[in-house]
């Protein structure tokens, strides 16, 4: 469907044209374990970016000559629907996916204990169904939970959300629109909250010192809220599981069969 | 000993634990003295330990368990296993023939052929290589009838149940002869399929409800119910029910 | 972590129950899973669905662009599908280029919607010989638990029926978009029926065990009125004639079920 593209980003009161105030994010909706085939995934809506991750492994690694003899192989592949985007897009992989690829890849490898796994793969996969601006980042929150829901274990999840500038002021995740104008910035971050890590940073656009320090306050903070919906869709997974394995816990001090 | 959640407590990767002069369990790690969940599960502790009882993880190989496995390759010398772990099996010909191997002679794919299941026993294991099989123990071998179903790992004691008490009622209200692999894996052989089909709504209804007491009970009431119900119904094959 | 080669004593338990006309998973021979449909999720597409055919789940999103009629019929716009085996979908699934079965896949989809004529591709003409609309029909699979082909022309058609192309006028030789959309218009909502053989017995709407276990399957695409407007035979067996027959009828009647879950006449 065409987009209007609006004429001003961000009205004279700060509000933006999707009625967010600056610093508010778009709202989120994020779900765990939908995949059948796949060992963890997690699937994302925020605003219009509807994205998807599931994790394979740890597995047995192909080729061969991939693997790693004391760690577990990190692999990501973000891709685009053809159906995800304004244009329709080719299937094949572009420069820009392959790119992403390696820095969602590069983002999540340090939360990962990939020691615990030598000579296997631990396959990532990101799919774009839909997007809207800061794609990977929602995908390397998605991406983190599927980690998660597979079981594989972790030093932290990572958060991710961008901050940047439109229009002359400092906002928090932007859309495609307010990402593609002209004088602004675009800072993608990617956190882990508990340990207090930055794992990705890129940015393209223009900002001074002062503006990139208040961007970057902007981003982490924002990636704080995001970890706070991923933990919550965690929770909301396992409510149902969780005494399953507190009743096991349970049973040797009783005296009874439960 | 400031420990900053109660007993039982959903944790999420990354969640602080503790501090200090704990050891640290179980699916957590420990890092500048402060102890971190590894993954999703519910914490627990005693005096000394801090640990975190996964609600999900993947089976990994231990040496002595019993696993059921799935030839994936005949090579010259054995087979290449999968038991659905990080790491594939390996069964040499000298660990499934008790006599000597003869390379000309011995017909290995008659042993055991791609897409053979098994049951074996974990000989060996270590970071550098991976895991070796056995099948020349008592009541390990080929599966060559009835069903494999797979579970998450983490509920077999569930399904093995205190002192075995639950498969043994499964085994003898269904009749079937059940094994249990350690990585989430259970062959079913029963006298029919509907046996078998029985045995396996038990075992799906354990992993759906561990979390409720007296499942036990409730799933023998299941099963028997499930039985009079065949009963009374037409039966393709009559079979006189052993008690 | 996951193997997916059949194991053998599972392909057997498969053939023995269907040879006594039961199925692993307690349906009759002719059962279709539980079917689920859900339609205009991705807001960017022109029109797209998502079906669940029990596990296995399939997205297809259309996307309609203007573009160059082919020069054999440069009076018709162009209809283009294309599956994408992504690999979260399975652990048989690698990444890259299309592979047979993602290429047989698209082309079986292809041929259900081309023959039955089910998108008025002269309808499609804005100037004759110069510019067309081009309908492109992404199959995206997100789960293989079996049966790929009735789920995605399942979708497909789903997606076609909630497609919207814009209004538009042709001013001075260039297109003009107007507010507003219509419909794309339909012809006919052909339904992909597809049967697998075990053991000599058909059955339809295989999962992922029973495909494991198949020697051959067949698909039938089935318009509107009844009509077998595409057909499709796979894997290493073979069919007789009767067999054949015998599976047309039965894909009929279920085609007209399947139909009435995303066609309200």
């Amino acid at each position: 469907m065409s987009q209007k593209k609006p004429e001003k980003l961000i009205d004279e009161n700060d509000i933006r044209y999707d009625g967010r105030k600056l610093n508010e994010m778009r709202p989120v909706k994020i779900e765990v374990g939908i995949l059948g085939n796949a060992d963890g995934s997690a699937y994302i809506e925020q605003g219009k970016n509807r994205i998807l991750a599931a994790v394979y492994g740890p597995r047995e690694i192909h080729p061969k000559h991939q693997a790693l003899p004391d760690r577990a192989a990190l692999r990501c592949r973000y891709h685009m629907a053809p159906f995800s985007v304004q244009e329709r897009k080719s299937p094949a992989p572009s420069r820009r996916e392959l790119e992403i690829s390696k820095v969602m890849r590069e983002a999540l490898e340090p939360s990962v204990f990939t020691e615990y796994y030598p000579r296997t793969a631990i396959d990532l996969f990101v799919e774009v169904l839909q997007a809207d601006g800061g794609t990977r980042c929602a995908g390397i929150t998605v991406a983190s939970l599927a980690l998660a829901d597979a079981g594989i274990p972790m030093r932290d999840l990572v958060s991710a959300c961008a901050a940047g500038k439109a229009e002359g002021r400092l906002i928090l995740d932007l859309n495609d629109s307010e990402d593609k104008s002209s004088d602004g910035a675009d800072m993608p971050i990617a956190y882990m909250p508990n340990l207090n890590a930055i794992t990705l940073l890129q940015m393209d656009g223009m900002l001074t010192n002062e503006e990139f320090e208040q961007v970057l306050n902007m981003g982490v903070e924002g990636c704080k809220q995001i970890s706070q919906l991923q933990r919550d869709a965690l929770r909301a997974k396992y409510v149902a599981a969780k005494e399953a394995a507190g009743e096991r816990e349970e049973e040797p001090e009783e005296a009874n069969e439960q | 000993m400031p420990v900053f959640h109660e007993k039982r407590q959903l944790v999420t990767p990354g969640d602080l634990l503790a501090e200090n002069d704990y050891i640290h369990g179980e699916n957590t790690y420990k890092e500048n003295g402060k102890i971190y969940a590894t993954r999703v599960g519910l914490f627990n502790h005693d005096d000394k330990r801090i640990f975190v009882v996964a609600l999900k993880s993947f089976y990994v190989p231990m040496v002595g368990d019993t696993v059921i496995g799935k030839v994936l390759e005949v090579t010259l010398g054995g087979w290449i296993v999968d038991i659905r772990a990080p790491y594939v099996a390996m069964l040499r010909a000298s660990d499934a023939l008790e006599r000597p191997v003869r390379p000309q002679k011995d017909d290995l794919p008659a042993l055991f052929d791609v897409g053979d299941m098994m049951i074996a026993k974990i000989v060996a294991y270590d970071r550098t290589r991976d895991p070796l099989l056995t099948v020349l123990e008592r009541g390990l071998g080929k599966v060559t009838r009835g069903q494999i179903i797979e579970i998450t790992p983490t509920k077999i004691p569930r399904v093995i149940g205190k002192k075995g008490s639950m498969i043994t009622m499964i085994k003898n209200e269904t009749g079937c002869q059940i094994a249990i692999g350690q990585n989430g894996r259970i062959a079913i052989m029963g006298k029919t399929p509907e046996d078998e089909r029985s045995a396996i709504m038990a075992i799906r209804m354990i992993e759906q409800e561990a979390h409720t007491t007296g499942l036990t009970d409730r799933v023998t009431e299941m099963l028997r119910k499930e039985k009079s119900e065949k009963s009374t119904k037409e039966v393709v094959e009559n079979v006189p029910k052993e008690t | 972590m996951t193997s997916v080669m059949a194991a053998k004593v599972k392909a057997k338990r498969v053939a023995q129950l269907i040879a006594r006309g039961k199925r692993l998973d307690g349906r009759e021979l002719n059962d279709y899973r539980e079917v689920q449909i859900e339609s205009g999720l991705i807001e960017r597409a022109e029109g797209s669905a998502r079906v669940r055919l029990g596990k296995t789940e399939v997205l297809v999103g259309v996307k309609i662009e203007m573009g160059e009629p082919f020069t054999d019929t440069p009076n018709e716009g162009v209809l283009t599908v294309n599956a994408e085996l992504v690999p979260l979908a399975s652990p048989t699934f690698e990444a890259g280029p299309p592979d047979e079965n993602s290429i047989e896949l698209a082309r079986v989809v292809d041929r259900g919607i081309r023959e039955s004529k089910t998108i008025p591709t002269d309808d499609l003409v804005i100037e004759p010989g110069k510019k067309v609309f081009v309908v492109f029909v992404d199959v995206y699979v997100l789960n293989h638990d079996g049966n790929l082909i009735d789920a995605s022309a399942l979708a497909a058609l789903a997606a076609l029926l909630n497609t919207k192309m814009f209004n538009y006028e042709v001013k001075e030789g260039e297109v003009k978009i107007k507010p507003g959309y219509k419909p794309l218009p339909l012809r006919d909502y052909p339904i992909a029926v597809t049967f697998a053989k075990i053991n000599d017995q058909l059955i339809v709407d295989p999962w992922l065990e029973e495909e494991q276990a198949m020697d051959a399957r067949l698909t039938m695409a089935i318009e509107k009125d009844g009509k077998i407007c595409a057909m499709q035979k796979g894997g290493y067996g073979t069919f007789t004639t009767q067999q054949i027959i015998e599976a047309s009828k039965i894909a009929q009647q279920k085609a007209a079920e399947l139909r009435a879950l995303i066609v309200k006449e």
